[in-house]
């Protein structure tokens, strides 16, 4: 069986700037994580890995079939689905209408089952709205079915964006800072809620996380950036006593030019 | 009911025939039982509407009639500018295609580019209002294709762009092959034939609410499936759209050309309608005033955009004109106002001159006052009333 996901030598610049420089990068199903300062490359590559952006040179295939040169939708369909560092929810809809917009990918009717009403459709709809109340109890948000996303407090539009990603039936999850803004407590919370959706669902998880702590915890595996480039890579406890990651954190010993982010 | 009454009686008031449209507005949002809502709208729309228009005042039935006919401009811009969000400012120029694409084949004036055989037989315009729709659907695809990767007020210019495009081509097709006779416009344009011995006015007010009808069970179709949703999560956030699975391209050009279509559609009645049309039914100020109606409305809403339609196009036809008239009869009376004779009031200062500044007027004060529209989107209602 071929990896699940990879990607080869994946460079991508902004004019002079090379954001991610030749990255190399495998998974398999359960919790990957990728670290590192501010501006390593981080998103970017998520947005490569998910068609925003297109890469000046390198692979990325998902279950044999090359992402590159797909549209973004095309890459959902496919199972590939994501979140956002910067909450992207459809402000003026409801939750669980966020949660359908989700399913979008997935719904197998077109416009005259809409404009017909045949049985068929409202079956297929019932179902729908079903599978969106369902994902909004599974991520704590049941209550808040029909309150409209921009009200919502931050932590649980950041658990909306979840339960709209996970709509899309994914293969493979990319949650981009998920507990950015949460408590410690929440945060756990939603790990603990990752790891069940691991198994439920079969699911592969690829983190960008900020929260150490987190990322310790619940990776299977931890990758380390560093100004785009690929610095480190294994277990969690391997990657936290590897010295050129404590470097890129903290700066080299007896420089005074440290100004990574902690 | 009442106001009916006072219509009959009084066929020449204004005032009266506003209150009777003021009462069917009550109607719907009052609250009544489902039933009684649609029997109370049923009957004031399907008889009484007509009743006073064959035996009271004719003028009446053709204001009803060019409400119905933007109506479903408005509820057709409403797709593409209140649930895509796609800001279309040449939207009129769907309506002059349809109206085109009738005028020129249901007149004489088809011979000059086919030979012989035309018009067409009157009863071609039923198939010609599924024509209308198809060319003008076809038209806002072919629109969309260029402009699908614009935004914002660039989506914008290059509508209206468009829509002048469009409009200018109407005016110069007159050579080197008299597609569209230029300036002169087309006559005269052939009329369907009408069932149950209606006049012309009557059977053009029915089938207006006919269509008017479908396109609101249209609209609402689409607003309640997958599709009206994925239009939405669109306006809201394109990328997050995009990244959630919905084809971009796909979508987009599904709002212009259903928005088109219906405007085709009514664009073949108003050139059987009027027998006449040229290019000046077609100008700029025509869009802005169909997005005006969508605005005033409610943006994304279907009733809204019904009744948006309805006060614009009553405004224009009915209370501005009256306006003018009623300061017209002072002025010829020699009524002073402080002192003042209005008879001596400069040329420069007559009503029918600042018609247009009234309405704008009427549209800053509304968006100062009730930024949401007159009956706003069910959602956007709930998310003002939160915050």
């Amino acid at each position: 069986m071929s990896v699940l996901f990879e990607a080869r030598a994946v460079t991508k610049r902004f004019g002079g700037l090379i954001a991610v420089n030749g990255v190399d990068y495998a998974l398999e199903r359960g919790i990957s994580s990728i670290i590192g300062p501010n501006g390593a490359g981080k998103t970017t590559l998520f947005n490569v890995f998910t068609g925003l952006y297109t890469p000046e040179a390198g692979t990325v295939t998902f279950r044999g079939h090359s992402l590159l040169g797909l549209r973004p939708d095309q890459i959902t369909a496919l199972g590939v689905c994501r979140t956002f560092q910067n909450i992207r929810l459809f402000a003026n809809m409801t939750a669980v209408e966020n949660v359908l917009v989700g399913m979008h990918a997935r719904v197998p009717l077109g416009i005259w089952d809409a404009l017909s009403h045949r049985p068929r459709f409202h079956e297929v709809e019932r179902g729908l709205w079903q599978r969106g109340h369902a994902l909004l109890n599974r991520v704590g948000l049941a209550a808040k079915a029909n309150e409209v996303a921009r009200n919502l407090p931050y932590g649980d539009q950041r658990r909306l964006e979840l339960a709209r990603a996970l709509a899309s039936e994914p293969t493979l999850l990319l949650l981009d800072e998920p507990t950015a803004g949460m408590t410690q407590g929440e945060a756990s919370q939603l790990m603990v809620l990752l790891r069940q959706l691991v198994g439920d669902l079969d699911l592969a998880i690829l983190l960008i996380e900020h929260n150490m702590r987190v990322v310790m915890e619940v990776s299977d595996r931890v990758t380390v950036l560093d100004h785009g480039e690929k610095i480190a890579e294994g277990l969690p406890r391997q990657v936290q006593g590897d010295a050129r990651v404590i470097e890129a954190y903290l700066g080299r010993r007896g420089s005074r030019s440290a100004s990574a982010a902690p | 009911m009442l106001t009916v009454g006072l219509v009959t009686v009084f066929p020449r008031s204004i005032l009266l025939f506003l209150l009777f449209q003021g009462s069917l507005l009550y109607a719907y949002v009052a609250r009544i039982p489902n039933w009684l809502r649609a029997g109370i709208l049923g009957v004031g729309l399907l008889v009484l509407m007509p009743v006073i228009g064959a035996y009271y005042n004719g003028y009446y039935l053709e204001v009803a009639t060019q409400v119905g006919i933007f109506a479903a401009l408005a509820l057709g811009l409403n797709i593409v500018v209140g649930l895509a969000g796609l800001l279309d400012l040449g939207y009129v120029a769907f309506f002059a295609v349809g109206a085109y694409s009738w005028a020129i084949v249901g007149s004489p004036h088809a011979n000059l580019i086919f030979g012989s055989g035309f018009p067409l037989a009157p009863g071609w315009f039923y198939v010609f209002l599924f024509v209308g729709l198809a060319v003008a659907a076809i038209t806002g695809a072919l629109l969309g294709l260029p402009v699908l990767r614009l935004h914002g007020d660039y989506l914008a210019i290059v509508t209206l762009g468009f829509g002048e495009v469009i409009r200018v081509l109407a005016n110069n097709l007159d050579k080197p092959i008299n597609l569209t006779n230029g300036p002169k416009g087309i006559t005269p344009i052939g009329r369907p034939p009408v069932p149950f011995g209606m006049s012309y006015a009557e059977a053009f007010y029915f089938l207006v609410l006919l269509i008017v009808g479908v396109v609101i069970l249209v609209n609402r179709r689409l607003e309640d499936s997958h599709i009206g949703r994925a239009w939405e999560a669109i306006r809201e956030d394109e990328v997050a759209a995009q990244a959630m699975g919905v084809p971009l391209v796909r979508s987009k050009l599904l709002a212009f050309a259903c928005g088109a279509s219906f405007a085709g559609v009514m664009g073949v009645v108003f050139a059987a309608k009027q027998v006449f049309i040229n290019p000046e039914s077609f100008t700029f100020l025509e869009s802005i005033g169909v997005l005006a109606m969508v605005i005033l409305g409610g943006m994304g809403s279907i009733p809204g955009a019904v009744v948006g339609a309805t006060v614009v196009t009553v405004l224009n036809l009915q209370v501005l004109k009256g306006f003018s008239l009623w300061l017209n009869e002072l002025k010829n009376a020699g009524v002073t106002v402080f002192g003042y004779s209005l008879a001596s009031l400069p040329t420069q200062f007559e009503p029918a001159k600042y018609e247009r500044m009234v309405f704008g007027i009427i549209l800053v004060l509304m968006m100062i006052f009730r930024p949401q529209g007159i009956l706003p989107a069910r959602r956007r209602q709930r998310e003002l009333t939160k915050s």
